[in-house]
């Protein structure tokens, strides 16, 4: 299990239920990597400014990265950790490779997220 | 009193600033860290430390976990993803606006802002960041198994990544701006003893070409002009870093390469205002130098508060 504040998707059910729900969700899968511990402080800080999205993090290497997130066409030319996958209404809707900003990541909730 | 109203802020999280808020908070000196990003600094970018004295080894990332834990355990108040504003350095009272957070305000401020790996600057270079081009090969070295990728630099990080991704590339070649490296001696013979490595010297990069993924890098030779076009799927660029002082107001004196100019004792042109870390002009960047400078401005902060009459709130470092 990643060693960070968010909540983790362990299984596939478990991601599934939360993707069909509809809900907004940013969603990052990484390692414990220079390039992944950033992205997951930003989401961590970025919890109480959006209130109405559930930030959550999933490991790269389980199973269940595998049989979802590093399957999806959005993800398909990404090779750099974390990939970062946003859902709205049941759908990807915004997807990145590699280290983010905490500017780019309120860039994409605001663009993509916010109602 | 004044929530917002520190002895000292600490604007940096790397190790330069939290030793610098260990020493002030220890004094009993109430000290704030901000850092725009998340505490560590350049540590959070080293996979293994294992020249730290006393610390046979460990992460970066751990070891800016524990001094940050430090720091607060003694007192100082530390905020990462800070959305720095406005800096007004040349009063008495010094202050710095944080997005949703207000103003906060010190009579001494310590800039331990660090630096960023450098870019090419290539509008090509952004379209395939995390596509084919990575600025970490202990992150995303295993994506490019198999394949042919390319490094870009010529120093120390550059020559020692090359030899790692040969663990998982068929191929690196290292494309360098001159016709020598800046690499510690031994690195450049480990480098040209592989036989999955190559080197293309004295190149200007042009640009990167692909669809969705990479697929080239594109170089020109600086003296004759040649054009050369490498097939790669891979690049990962290890150029050096950039301060972080853009930002800073223009009473902050700098060098031409952008790095804070201080004395000895760490003060900069502006008094009440300290520098430290690899922001700093000075000739050597590690570890174990950043903790000199973040301990000698955290003491000269203190002797600041204590000269000026205005009696700091604990007993001298």
């Amino acid at each position: 299990m990643l060693q960070t504040k968010l909540d983790h998707i362990q299984t596939t059910k478990q991601y599934q239920e939360l993707v069909e729900s509809g809900k907004k969700l940013a969603v990052v899968c990484g390692r414990m990597g220079p390039m992944c511990i950033p992205v997951y402080d930003v989401m961590d800080n970025l919890k109480s400014k959006y209130p109405d999205v559930t930030f959550l993090d999933m490991e790269f290497d389980a199973p269940v990265a595998a049989e979802t997130i590093r399957r999806l066409p959005e993800t398909r030319s990404f090779s750099g950790l974390p990939f970062t996958v946003y859902y709205r209404g049941g759908k990807v809707v915004a997807a990145t490779s590699s280290i983010q900003t905490k500017q780019q990541v309120k860039e994409i909730l605001d663009a993509k997220l916010k109602d | 009193m004044d929530p917002q109203a520190y002895d000292v802020i600490v604007l940096g999280g790397g190790p330069a600033g939290l030793t610098a808020a260990i020493y002030l908070a220890r004094a009993r000196l109430s000290t704030l860290v901000l850092d725009t990003g998340t505490t560590g600094g350049q540590m959070n970018l080293t996979h293994e430390v294992a020249n730290y004295p006393g610390v046979a080894s460990t992460t970066g990332a751990q070891l800016g976990q524990v001094m940050r834990a430090q720091a607060e355990a003694f007192g100082a108040r530390v905020m990462s993803q800070a959305e720095l504003g406005r800096l007004a350095l040349d009063g008495l009272v010094k202050s710095v606006e944080v997005e949703d957070e207000g103003v906060f305000t010190a009579r001494a401020v310590i800039l331990a802002p660090g630096g960023a790996p450098r870019t090419l600057g290539l509008d090509s270079e952004l379209r395939f960041k995390g596509r084919g081009i990575s600025y970490c090969a202990t992150c995303d070295g295993d994506f490019f198994t198999g394949q042919d990728i390319a490094v870009i630099g010529g120093g120390n990080s550059a020559l020692e990544e090359a030899v790692s991704l040969t663990k998982y590339a068929s191929s690196v070649t290292i494309l360098h701006e001159f016709d020598h490296f800046q690499a510690h001696q031994w690195a450049v013979e480990e480098a040209r003893a592989n036989p999955k490595i190559r080197f293309l010297l004295e190149q200007t990069i042009t640009g990167f070409e692909g669809e969705e993924r990479l697929t080239a890098v594109t170089s020109v030779h600086k003296r004759t002009g040649e054009a050369v076009r490498v097939p790669v799927t891979g690049t990962f660029v290890f150029i050096g870093y950039v301060p972080r002082t853009a930002g800073l107001p223009p009473s902050i004196r700098l060098t031409d390469r952008g790095e804070i100019v201080t004395d000895e004792l760490m003060r900069t042109s502006v008094p009440g205002v300290f520098a430290a870390g690899d922001a700093r002009a000075k000739r050597y960047r590690q570890i174990t130098t950043a903790v000199a400078d973040g301990t000698v401005a955290a003491i000269q902060a203190s002797e600041h508060l204590s000269g000026e009459g205005t009696p700091a709130k604990g007993r001298p470092v």
